[in-house]
């Protein structure tokens, strides 16, 4: 029975009272939203052709909510929604700032690609298995990880990602998905428990979930607290989430797997979940752990990025070099973690975003190529530029992109990154960093020569003129655009990385908009 | 009281990390359960333990009327266990598939997707 | 199962269980009990009528596929926490509207509708699972 009389206790310290501005609910509605699509794709199981429309529809949808969020907060600073009127610590809050809003813009985006690229790729048995009300899902789960506030929270939607991705990557249930999906699997739930057992320690040190709240009383439990045991396991637990070295062996043992649109995504979404969750939780909540673990950070970054370069250069098989690609560019994420101040993690932040468009992109190119020329090995695929010159020029931007090569969105970050590591005199993370473009350089230039120019291969005849069917082409031209585009204008993206790095190691707009008007 | 769950925990984490770095799959998920578990009751024990005192209010009250046990860490361990639970399920029904499928439960013989032997790459064109 | 007493009383059992979950669901706002716990109630019942009866039996009983009573639980509850946009308060707050039923005041909120959801999630996702697991062990 609810109580109908006044309320006996003053609630105003415990409830939101005052009425909520719609525009607020931009902070929960990207979740909602692809709740509400996936639950509705669920249920609808006889029509199954209208799962892609209802599901590239919604993903639309959500592009365009996650970009008035950003708008959002570009214009009024970070926003916090709070669950059930409950305020924090209390309540589980949502609160959005720069980063979680240029990231979730990034993820929908790299989603609607591949929405639109699975139109081709997924056939109906694919979607009867369910592959769309998964990937709704996987959004749901990965907007949760970009805008929640909380850090039990954000356990609860990397799970929630790890089952829907659990789903994608057996979609087919071939002998190979299933051999790499018993690598992800297990690893990425021993990583995800690692990050549950760190969440245990954090409450039993600080009595608090709520981001903002760990943020605000680090300062005071710097003596007594074991931050530094806490900051290491965070390190380990996203490292392994995230595929940084020692930890990275899941990612090129299952990413090559499954079809090619679910390694887009993957390759495009899951590593940086684990890398926004380190950066928050470094840069944000443990800022001088961080200061004192960055020889650390930066040797994982340099080992990550040069191992994930040296395994791309030994691979013969397009989408397994590609997974090594996604480890090196994690390692660059992590150098810019490491140097830290404004250009490292600006730096951080912006190869992170490039990385989504950029490796989503080229596994969509390897999808492909493999459809031209009828095999994912170097062995056997030759004469794509005689099949289809477009996508050859298109996939050599990609390259060029991914290596750091100017004028493609690659080359910016690598810039703020470089010049970072030198201003803090680390010449040995900016060497790491420049040899890691060269080596890709190669690295791709090889595939380039081999998969692109080479015109017969074994067993393989005279290549002829092709067509790509237009569902495949266009998100693959809107990702390259795309790159293009940030690299030859980056300026108000810039702008935007730089206020949102500010405002991660200056959190005080994130904590008045959880705490108004407590905070330091 | 505090000191004994902590090494409950340690000995649940040895057990586990050692059912961890066995070859044999099952072997493997036995720990990843036994891991869960530990973890379950290190957020327990890190929530403090208070014994017999409840959270309940009384009625016509509308506090608790003195310490009482903390709730929050067993919300916490409830999600926690059901998504344990199902992961746990899922991981079983894919190593029986692993094993059907690929007719070993030795991850060191699981070599399907990176095969030991692969054709040389081209030297040269 | 071939047993005849079992086949006899499996129906009323089913029933009686059904109708018990959907008891404890509707208690849970207040009381010990919820979504969750009357899923499982609501889950064995079906288990033990697929025992008796076969699986077939059971499906055909329970009309809609199970996933698709798990997504509409899913669905309804992500409605639930959607309906306070409306009444301009933060995502997912209980909501209660008081209507008269027949002279009986009926006390209806948005958290009995997330309860709810809980509850077709749990009927929908078990029983799936529970039914081709009896469907592979009558194989």
């Amino acid at each position: 029975m609810a109580v109908s009389t006044s309320p006996p206790a003053d609630l105003s310290a415990a409830l939101v009272l005052e009425p909520v501005a719609a525009a607020d609910w931009l902070v929960i509605l990207p979740v909602a939203w692809c709740l509400a699509i996936g639950a509705l794709l669920v249920m609808l199981r006889r029509p199954i052709g209208l799962h892609p429309f209802i599901s590239v529809a919604g993903l639309a949808g959500l592009v365009v909510i996650d970009a008035l969020l950003l708008q959002h907060v570009i214009v009024s600073g970070p926003v916090t929604m709070v669950m059930g009127r409950w305020l924090p610590p209390f309540g589980i809050a949502f609160t959005v700032d720069l980063t979680g809003a240029l990231f979730a813009l990034a993820a929908s985006v790299v989603a609607l690609a591949g929405g639109v690229y699975s139109l081709s790729d997924i056939n109906d048995s694919g979607r009867r298995y369910g592959f769309y009300p998964f990937l709704m899902l996987l959004m749901a789960g990965v907007s949760g990880a970009f805008l929640t506030g909380d850090i039990f929270n954000l356990y609860v939607w990397f799970e929630v990602l790890l089952i829907s991705s659990f789903g994608l990557i057996v979609l087919g249930s071939e002998r190979e998905q299933i051999d790499g999906a018993v690598k992800y699997g297990f690893l990425n739930l021993v990583a995800t428990t690692l990050f549950l057992v760190t969440t245990g320690y954090l409450y039993a040190s600080f009595g608090t979930l709520n981001m903002a709240d760990i943020a605000r009383k680090a300062e005071g439990l710097r003596g007594t607290a074991p931050l530094m045991t806490l900051t290491a396991l965070f390190l380990l637990a996203f490292g392994m989430k995230a595929a940084a070295f020692p930890v990275n062996f899941w990612l090129p043992a299952s990413y090559h797997t499954p079809r090619v649109v679910v390694s887009a995504l993957f390759a495009g979404l899951l590593t940086k979940v684990g890398i926004y969750a380190l950066i928050r939780v470094t840069v944000m909540l443990l800022p001088v752990e961080r200061e004192e673990l960055s020889f650390v950070i930066a040797l994982v970054g340099a080992l990550t990025m040069l191992v994930g370069v040296f395994g791309a250069l030994a691979q013969s098989d397009f989408r397994r070099m590609l997974g090594y690609l996604v480890i090196s560019g994690i390692g660059s994420i992590l150098a810019g973690i490491a140097v830290g101040g404004p250009g490292g993690i600006g730096g951080a932040i912006f190869y992170a975003l490039h990385s989504m468009l950029v490796m989503t992109a080229l596994y969509f190119a390897s999808g492909v190529a493999a459809k031209l020329g009828g095999s994912f090995s170097l062995s056997s695929l030759s004469g794509l530029y005689r099949r289809h010159a477009g996508f050859a020029a298109i996939s050599l931007m990609l390259a060029f992109a991914v290596s750091g090569l100017p004028p493609f969105s690659g080359f910016w970050p690598k810039v703020m990154l470089v010049k970072a590591a030198l201003d803090i005199g680390a010449w040995w993370l900016a060497a790491a960093l420049l040899v890691t473009g060269f080596l890709t350089t190669i690295a791709t230039g090889r595939f380039f020569l081999l998969a692109y120019w080479r015109d017969t291969a074994e067993g393989q005849g005279v290549a002829t003129k092709a067509q790509i069917p237009a569902a495949i082409l266009l998100p693959l031209v809107a990702l390259t655009v795309m790159t293009l585009a940030i690299g030859l204008y980056p300026e108000p993206l810039l702008a935007t990385i730089q206020n949102a790095a500010a405002g991660l190691s200056e959190p005080s707009s994130y904590l008045n908009s959880v705490f108004p008007g407590a905070a330091r | 009281m505090e000191a004994w769950f902590a090494l409950l925990v340690g000995t649940f984490f040895t057990v586990a990390i050692y059912l961890l770095l066995s070859k044999s799959i099952i072997r493997v998920l036995l720990g990843v359960a036994i891991l869960g578990n530990g973890v379950n009751l290190l957020i327990f024990t890190g929530g403090r333990l208070t014994r017999g005192v409840p959270p309940v209010i009384q009625e016509g009250a509308d506090t608790l009327a003195g310490p009482a046990a903390n709730a929050l860490p067993q919300a916490l361990i409830l999600t926690a266990i059901v998504i344990s639970f199902s992961f746990f399920a899922f991981l079983l029904v894919l190593a029986w598939r692993a094993y059907e499928d690929l007719s070993t439960d030795n991850t060191d013989e699981m070599r399907v997707a990176e095969p030991e032997e692969e054709p040389a790459p081209p030297l040269g064109y | 199962m071939r047993s005849v007493i079992f086949r006899a009383v499996a129906p009323f059992l089913t029933s009686l269980m059904v109708l018990f979950s959907i008891f404890v669901l509707l208690r849970g706002h207040n009381e010990p009990g919820g979504g969750f716990i009357g899923g499982l109630i609501a889950v064995s019942a079906l288990a033990i009528y697929g025992i008796a009866c076969g699986v077939e039996t059971v499906r055909r009983a329970i009309y809609f596929h199970p996933m698709a009573i798990a997504g509409a639980g899913l669905f309804a509850a992500t409605i639930a926490g959607l309906i306070s946009i409306a009444a301009r308060v933060p995502f997912m707050t209980g909501l209660w509207i008081y209507p008269s039923l027949l002279g009986v005041e009926v006390p209806l909120s948005t958290v009995t509708l997330f309860d709810c959801g809980v509850y077709l999630v749990v009927v929908g996702a078990i029983s799936s699972i529970a039914l081709s697991l009896e469907e592979r062990g009558g194989e």
